[in-house]
């Protein structure tokens, strides 16, 4: 049914070790550090009935408000774990360790978060946003059977793919697929798409939308290898692009993932800047001495993966998306010199 | 009347506008609320901010309406010059005064500020209005507090539609929890205005844009705005009726 990668994708999991924050530690001795092995397309609030049975006897008295942290930075919980994980440790650190806290929610920089629900909703009104992005609307999410979205959800939250690759094509999202033309045929029906596969007069430029959420952590001083990338201090560090890939199809050309962000980041890629190639091969550090305006990708990773960026953008899309069709990218960057 | 009958600019046939095309509205909204709304302070345009020489186009950014006291809007009569009183902004002095009246400061009564920012979505190709709301010593609102200084018909909706109407998400450009107003349903009533201002061409000025769908959004959250800025045919306010109706009347947004 599916194909290998997007099965890749969706077993895939990241070892956290959890450890109840010290000041609300309750009980003599401390409770020891929790693993629970945490899906990379999952959230973590969605973890919290796994962990808080193991914690619940060393909490003070109080009400809960979960949140956790990595080395005291505060995650944000609508962000799927596997990017959280790709994003914030350079270098990746397995078991990761993460702290959990039952009081004091940083509301002043998380969203509330009211458990399942709050995750459920915060996927559906993406998957919304996503089809808007990709059919010119979310009718097909709207109308939706109440169940089949409940199920849909389900299995998300579950890991289990072929539950959802029965339910994802009620969805009817628009594809990329190699065969465009058969894209085409389908604009043409009563209803025309908008947003969708478009021909230019010439007939040769063909555009689609991609749902991309693209995470940039700049880093101001310069390293040689991720071990040596500073830790985050804030979410400022981040910057955040909500913002659709405008898919070029030419004749002949292949529009690779380096087209994709280039588009969203022209001052990284494209004649001014350049981007490390592969290990070794470029010093990289001594260009940038060079031109110290420009900025630098050091890394691109999606899906725990350091992504080639000649890689067709296409295949990326159709493989590593996540189950509410964003393809989330985490980009490590050298930040220009001012 | 000076936007309607200017040189054709660009018009807005499907009920969205691309990125420039929301630099262009916004301006003009901003403008004619500045000469048609004084009682209110007016929006200024927050170009992006640069945090890591991201953003090529600096026609980019958004709208920005601050430190607002939204209480009791509703209850009031709506001619003109009741509105002026209705708004204040920042009148911290007034407020001493009448604390010192009422010699007990009862907390519930602290005054609300509330921001609102006017960001365009590249998602759904439309305006969304992020608003925030706050006491005066700068402590964020609960959407629980929040739903007492909102119209009647927004609360219900707000019951209804718990995860679909209003909810807190992270600003786009702040990296801070806001609450938004969903966009979904944007596109669809937007086309329902501009149908009917300029008839059958079903086209509306790029200019006009912000104001029409501020015309709707606005009372969403009990902000209304002065009929002349509308400057659409005599159905207007039907229309801006029947445009409500879809915006809040459907679950879909």
């Amino acid at each position: 049914m599916a194909n290998e990668a997007v099965k890749f994708v969706w077993e895939g999991a990241i070892p956290l070790q959890i450890h109840l924050h010290k000041s609300e530690v309750a009980s003599h001795p401390a409770p020891p550090p929790a693993l629970v092995l945490a899906p990379r397309i999952g959230y973590l609030p969605l973890l919290v009935p796994l962990i808080k049975p193991y914690f619940k006897d060393s909490l003070p008295p109080g009400e809960d408000s979960i949140w956790f942290d990595y080395k005291g930075f505060p995650l944000k919980w609508y962000i799927p774990t596997g990017v959280l994980f790709d994003l914030l440790c350079a270098e990746p650190e397995r078991p990761w360790n993460l702290t959990i806290h039952f009081r004091g929610y940083p509301s002043n920089i998380l969203i509330p978060c009211e458990g399942e629900d709050s995750v459920k909703w915060n996927f559906v009104n993406s998957l919304k946003e996503a089809a808007y992005i990709i059919n010119g609307n979310c009718k097909n999410v709207m109308n939706m059977s109440q169940s089949d979205q409940e199920d849909l959800w389900t299995s998300v939250m579950n890991g289990d793919l072929d539950a959802y690759t029965r339910l994802s094509p009620k969805l009817k999202m628009g594809t990329i697929e190699d065969e465009f033309s058969r894209k085409l045929s389908l604009s043409s029906s009563p209803q025309p798409r908008q947003g969708g596969a478009e021909v230019d007069v010439a007939g040769q430029v063909k555009t689609a939308r991609i749902p991309v959420r693209l995470y940039v952590r700049s880093v101001n001083k310069n390293f040689e290898n991720l071990e040596d990338v500073p830790e985050i201090d804030t979410w400022d560090e981040i910057s955040y692009l909500n913002r659709p890939v405008e898919f070029l199809r030419e004749e002949g050309k292949c529009f690779s993932l380096r087209d994709a962000i280039e588009s969203l980041l022209p001052e990284y890629i494209g004649d001014r800047a350049q981007t490390s190639g592969e290990e070794g091969t470029v010093d990289a550090s001594e260009e940038t001495d060079g031109s110290p305006e420009t900025g630098e990708i050091k890394l691109v990773r999606i899906q725990g993966i350091e992504m080639k960026l000649e890689i067709p953008f296409s295949w990326v899309v159709n493989n590593l998306m996540n189950p509410e069709f964003y393809l989330h990218i985490s980009v490590l960057v050298k930040a220009p010199q001012r | 009347m000076e936007i309607l009958f200017a040189p054709p600019m660009d018009s807005v046939k499907d009920g969205k506008l691309s990125v420039e095309g929301f630099s262009v509205a916004a301006r003009a909204f901003a403008d004619k609320w500045k000469r048609h709304n004084q009682s209110l302070p007016p929006w200024s345009w927050v170009p992006l901010i640069d945090r890591t020489l991201l953003v090529p186009n600096k026609e980019e950014g958004y709208l920005s309406l601050e430190k607002i006291i939204l209480s009791s809007l509703e209850e009031r009569p709506c001619s003109e010059e009741d509105e002026s009183l209705d708004v204040k902004i920042d009148c911290s002095e007034d407020l001493e005064s009448i604390d010192h009246a009422i010699l007990v400061q009862n907390v519930e009564n602290e005054a609300h500020y509330y921001d609102f920012h006017v960001v365009y979505s590249a998602s759904y190709g439309v305006p969304v209005l992020y608003f925030r709301g706050y006491c005066s010593g700068g402590q964020p609102l609960t959407l629980d507090v929040i739903k007492e200084d909102l119209p009647s018909c927004s609360v219900s909706l707000l019951l209804e539609s718990k995860w679909t109407f209003i909810t807190q998400e992270e600003h786009p450009y702040l990296n801070r929890p806001w609450f938004k107003l969903h966009p979904c349903g944007t596109e669809e009533w937007i086309k329902l205005l501009s149908q009917s201002s300029s008839g059958a061409a079903c086209q509306m000025p790029v200019e006009l844009y912000l104001v029409s769908w501020f015309s709707v959004v606005g009372q969403v959250v009990g902000l209304r705005i002065p009929l002349e800025m509308l400057n659409l045919r005599t159905s207007a306010i039907q229309l801006q009726e029947q445009a409500m109706f879809s915006v809040t009347g459907k679950k879909q947004t």
